[in-house]
């Protein structure tokens, strides 16, 4: 792949740089037919972020498949990149703008380099060779076009509503209304003391909304440091926002459209039940148990019976008893050694990450996003958690395979995204 | 206890807003008290908080377009709530080019100071921003805490010299020491002193004139028949003095340091209508 960004371009290129670093550590580089794709995506995978620049972006926008074996497949070449260093190449906007004339990245497989060069004034040029890793494609499944409700809105107008918040705040609240109204509200977190804390309540009114479409009222909460990476980017290219959204604990999905760049930014929102770890994990465990058959009859094709929830908490409970049975205590409930190994061998595709952090987020990955993502919205997974109080649900992360690897793996256990690193035996 | 009050005007908006700025950053938590034409932001001179206290006192015609409070009797007709003048800062700094700012006493899920502002918007219906300031009530047995402190019998007083030019000597002071001694006499000299193993540093500020004050009794006479010669001195904490200059955004029409020997340092800034008293203890 290579491709030679000009003029004004360069900077729109470090904005979406810019924008993507606050969401994760790497930046994905895909080259596809239809452009050039930036995404990223956070550790704990409760945001995900994608930039395509159409090939009319560019100035030249050459695109190969990365190798002869490959062309059947028109699978690209396809590789991450440490933000760190890429952010360093287009650390300075204004830099970028006064100085910089043309930008050309190139990435060959062969080489095993990405190579941003930036021609600027005088003749100057400034080659950065990046290593990378290969890796798979990054997708996140969301559909929104099947979203209740749909906000557009200039960015501009979203940003005097964030304004408002502090910049500590780490989650904010939408909450728009048949009524015509849209509420942004300070999200508090349980423990945080009301009487301690400002509560921040900002009202838009439809009429300031390019498009303002409630058909199911709802509140979500999602992430604004995220947000507002998305809306600086927004802001600086003046393209409206449109928010999809559904109910709380769906993913809340961001895009900007324009003839030559599409942005999506999907973040996850919290669940409406905030429940407080381990005890609520187990009793809805136990209770779904109740109503189910017996354990041993139902583990075997449990992974396509559309009772998510109770498998996702089967999951965690497996690695929580493992870790016990490890220290040769004996499994107080009879039914979850029996679900957990079952299910741990039986279909090892899922894989749950059990959020380190403290929102706690499940992770799935899988190959055949399809389907589990059609799952996944029949029946929202409750998911489980240790201490934290608050919970984003679940975003779901195909990694789109080709079909030549969908051969290849046939059978076999599916590729994984990132593992989990505390349940890593069982894949 | 009810209270509410309007602003309007632009001007009146950044002048209160400036003020509120000022006294978040000399203290975390204040106490504000609201009598039928003033306002007051009060700080006592609690031990936790270093000793230092703070009256800062402004006439509420001067802001308020409206301005209605019932206290809490009529003989008692004053309200005092403890709050973080941070949070009232920054809800006022997001509305600056408002249209109004109401600021209310509501009851919410717990007592609150709640703000309202109106912004204008590109379409015809403005935006509305609420903040919900948490506040304390404070019990009329309490109040006596917070009592108008009376300028001390002081032994020196002096003008003090540009603000900022004192700022920016403290502040490279304040690396080299964690306290500072305030020396002044009554021919309008001033010093400020770090002193320690390694260096001795002294700023000199001269000619900084002395203020008329007008004493009514005698015992307030102590600093008439003083040497003017002789420096009244007192050693206090550096950053206490620090945080009072880099506070100020307002700058002052007249700025008073009052010296009692040994024991405090008050300091008074007058803005037209608005006067800040802070009192910072002297240490051993």
């Amino acid at each position: 792949m290579k491709c030679l960004v000009t003029g004004g371009n360069v900077k729109v290129l470090g904005k979406a740089i810019h924008s993507l670093s606050r969401i994760g550590d790497e930046v994905y580089f895909q080259p596809l037919e239809d452009g050039l794709s930036l995404r990223s995506v956070n550790l704990s995978r409760s945001a995900y972020g994608c930039f395509l620049f159409a090939p009319l972006f560019f100035q030249f926008y050459e695109y190969t498949s990365c190798s002869d074996e490959d062309q059947d497949t028109n699978e690209s070449f396809r590789c991450k990149v440490l933000m760190k260093s890429v952010l360093n190449v287009f650390r300075s906007l204004s830099s970028l703008e006064k100085t910089v004339e043309k930008c050309r990245i190139s990435l060959n497989p062969k080489t095993s380099r990405l190579v941003i060069q930036l021609l600027c004034k005088y003749g100057v040029v400034k080659t950065h060779n990046l290593s990378f890793q290969e890796c798979e494609s990054l997708q996140a499944v969301f559909s929104k076009d099947v979203c209740p409700n749909v906000l557009r809105a200039p960015a501009r107008v979203l940003v005097d509503a964030v304004v408002h918040f502090p910049v500590t705040l780490s989650e904010v609240t939408l909450a728009p209304s048949c009524g015509g109204r849209v509420i942004f509200r300070n999200y508090l977190e349980e423990e945080t003391d009301p009487s301690k804390m400002m509560l921040t309540e900002m009202t838009l009114n439809e009429d300031e909304f390019l498009h303002f479409q409630i058909s199911k009222e709802s509140e979500i909460t999602f992430c604004l440091k995220e947000f507002r990476g998305l809306l600086s980017f927004a802001e600086s290219s003046s393209l409206p926002v449109s928010i999809h959204f559904d109910i709380a604990g769906r993913p809340v999905v961001f895009s900007l459209e324009d003839p030559v760049l599409e942005v999506h930014f999907v973040l996850a929102t919290l669940s409406e039940q905030e429940v407080s770890g381990s005890q609520k994990l187990a009793r809805g465990s136990c209770t779904k148990d109740d109503t189910r058959l017996p354990p041993s009859e139902a583990a075997a094709d449990d992974f396509l019976s559309d009772d998510i929830d109770s498998y996702m908490i089967a999951m965690e409970t497996t690695t929580v008893e493992e870790a016990t049975a490890n220290g040769c205590q004996p499994p107080h409930s009879p039914t979850f050694p029996l679900k957990g190994s079952g299910r741990a061998e039986g279909s090892s595709s899922i894989l749950l990450k059990p959020g380190g952090r403290r929102k706690d987020l499940s992770m799935l990955s899988n190959n055949k996003p399809g389907s589990e993502s059609e799952e996944e919205e029949e029946e929202p997974g409750e998911v489980p958690g240790t201490p934290p109080n608050k919970k984003f649900r679940s975003l779901f992360f195909g990694s789109v395979l080709s079909q030549r690897d969908a051969l290849h793996h046939t059978g076999l256990s599916e590729e994984v995204l990132a593992e989990a690193s505390d349940v890593e035996e069982e894949s | 206890m009810r209270f509410r009050a309007k602003i309007v005007d632009v001007s009146c908006l950044s002048h209160f807003s400036r003020i509120v700025n000022t006294i978040s950053r000399l203290a975390k938590t204040c106490t504000l008290r609201l009598a039928d034409d003033k306002l007051y932001f009060i700080l006592s001179d609690k031990v936790a908080n270093g000793g230092v206290s703070m009256w800062c006192e402004l006439q509420q015609g001067n802001f308020f377009d409206e301005f209605q409070m019932e206290g809490v009797s009529a003989e008692h007709n004053d309200i005092y709530l403890e709050f973080m003048p941070e949070n009232l800062s920054r809800a006022l700094k997001t509305a600056q080019n408002a249209k109004t700012v109401k600021i209310k006493l509501t009851k919410k899920h717990c007592p609150c100071l709640t703000l309202a502002v109106e912004l204008p918007s590109l379409s015809a219906s403005s935006r509305i921003v609420t903040h919900d300031i948490p506040v304390a009530v404070i019990p009329r047995k309490l109040w006596s805490d917070f009592r108008e402190p009376s300028v001390p019998d002081f032994d020196v007083s002096v003008y003090l010299p540009a603000l900022k030019t004192m700022k920016s000597v403290v502040e490279r002071m304040k690396n080299l020491s964690n306290y500072v001694i305030i020396e002044a006499n009554r021919n309008g000299e001033m010093n400020l002193k770090i002193e320690t193993d390694l260096v001795s540093v002294t700023t000199h500020f001269k000619e900084l004139g002395s203020p008329p004050w007008v004493f009514d009794d005698a015992t307030q006479s102590s600093s008439q028949d003083r040497d003017p010669e002789t420096m009244a001195e007192a050693r206090v904490d550096i950053r206490k003095l620090q945080q009072f200059l880099a506070g100020q955004q307002v700058n002052p029409t007249k700025a008073i340091c009052n010296i009692v020997s040994k024991r405090i340092v008050h300091f008074l800034l007058l803005h037209e209508d608005v006067s800040l008293q802070y009192f910072i203890p002297a240490l051993a």
